[in-house]
């Protein structure tokens, strides 16, 4: 694949940027965490854990985008960790849509067509109400 | 327990899991799981929430440097993962009607066969002569070695793309990576040489864990209390471990893992069986 990257710089500067994307993505979800993590530590540091062992599930809430976003703006801590959660679940995605972009670039239809039903795949993974 | 020692307990064992799933090659998650339902008693849809954003994180930060290397073949990738992602819908889907005990035995035999498949013979010679499909997908790259770059082909790409299926399903049902099951597609089915199977395998476990994440995430299974030390422990270890595989040869710590690895993996059989999840 590097040779026939080579000749074509602008696909290369896709690959490249795919690696970018991918490290930079985990650093951002990495920093969002921690410092919801510092905020939830000094927020609740002493009081015991929750029933772990027993799962509650989506009444535990911060499970939407809009639920986390709002956790957010009120600086909910854990809102913050979930925005983190949010980004790192992101990043793959996110690269799929390089890939794509870098397939067009290369004018390969048979890439552009995989590259597309594994997007859909994806789609249907979030918005296919699969949660139940 | 306060709120306080559990995080700096659970960041040390992420960070522990971390070290030994970059070392062994096995992945942050595989050991997540365990620590968290065995030593911590929590229950198993947490742990699997929290080995799934471990997964990402590890493919992520990984991904990115063998990339920049030119290893990793990205078409082959893109390709498989077509197979992985309808598998880890499906494994989201079956997760909710199976019992958290079948679980938990199922993922103690798919860790069994993943210590067992980092014991095994690695497949390092190249196909000069592939098949029909390998050529119609463009699937047949190269990648650099240390004698210069090196020509490979592939064959048996129905087979492996039924496997790549599978380990699909049990991504979306463990909360794993199963690179074991991808490496097993990819080097024993297709032949492609060890280096580029494992590089384009940990490329495609973001991608894989992603699709199962996002359905896991409105059920929720990803609780913040434990997914912020265990995904920063985690990617620590690994940072730490990628560090230390280029220092050392880690074949004995590797054997020692792999013997603690199937005890850890007989005792959620057990627990399983037992009914304790």
């Amino acid at each position: 694949m590097k040779k026939i990257f080579s000749s074509f710089t602008a696909d290369q500067d896709i690959e490249k940027l795919i690696g970018y994307l991918l490290r930079y993505g985990v650093i951002t979800a990495s920093l969002i965490v921690f410092i919801g993590g510092i905020i939830y530590l000094h927020q609740y540091q002493h009081s015991s854990i929750p029933a772990y062992h027993t799962f509650v599930g989506e009444q535990a809430g911060f499970t939407t985008i809009s639920q986390i976003f709002s956790g957010v703006g009120t600086f909910n801590a854990k809102g913050i960790i979930q925005l983190g959660v949010l980004v790192l679940i992101a990043t793959p995605i996110l690269r799929i849509f390089f890939s794509l972009i870098g397939f067009i670039l290369e004018k390969d239809r048979l890439y552009i067509l995989i590259t597309f039903v594994v997007l859909s795949v994806m789609m249907f993974s979030i918005f296919g109400g699969l949660k139940v | 327990m306060t709120i306080i020692t559990f995080t700096l307990i659970l960041l040390a064992g992420a960070y522990l899991a971390g070290l030994v799933g970059s070392l062994t090659g096995l992945g942050g998650g595989v050991v997540v799981i365990p620590l968290l339902t065995l030593v911590f008693h929590v229950d198993i849809r947490y742990a699997i929430g929290a080995a799934l954003l471990a997964s990402i994180a590890n493919s992520s930060g990984a991904a990115s440097a063998y990339i920049k290397e030119g290893i990793t073949n990205i078409r082959l990738g893109m390709f498989l993962e077509i197979a992985t992602t309808v598998g880890a819908v499906c494994g989201a889907i079956i997760a909710v009607y199976t019992p958290t005990n079948t679980i938990a035995i199922l993922f103690g035999v798919i860790l069994l066969f993943s210590a067992a498949m980092t014991l095994r013979k690695k497949n390092m010679a190249a196909l000069t002569e592939g098949s029909k499909l390998s050529y119609k997908l463009k699937l047949n790259s190269s990648y650099p070695t240390k004698d210069g770059e090196v020509e490979y082909k592939l064959k048996n790409v129905g087979a492996g793309f039924s496997i790549m299926t599978l380990a699909g399903v049990l991504s979306g049902l463990l909360g794993i990576g199963s690179g074991a099951l991808k490496v097993l597609a990819m080097d024993s089915a297709m032949h492609i040489p060890f280096k580029v199977s494992t590089t384009t395998s940990n490329f495609m476990i973001g991608v894989t864990a992603a699709a199962s994440a996002v359905v896991y995430l409105q059920r929720g299974y990803m609780d913040p209390g434990i997914a912020f030390p265990v995904m920063l422990g985690v990617l620590g270890g690994a940072f730490t471990g990628s560090k230390l595989l280029t220092r050392m040869d880690p074949k004995v710590l590797k054997y020692i893992f792999c013997v603690a690895i199937t005890f850890v993996a007989v005792e959620m059989i057990f627990n399983g069986y037992n009914h304790k999840f």
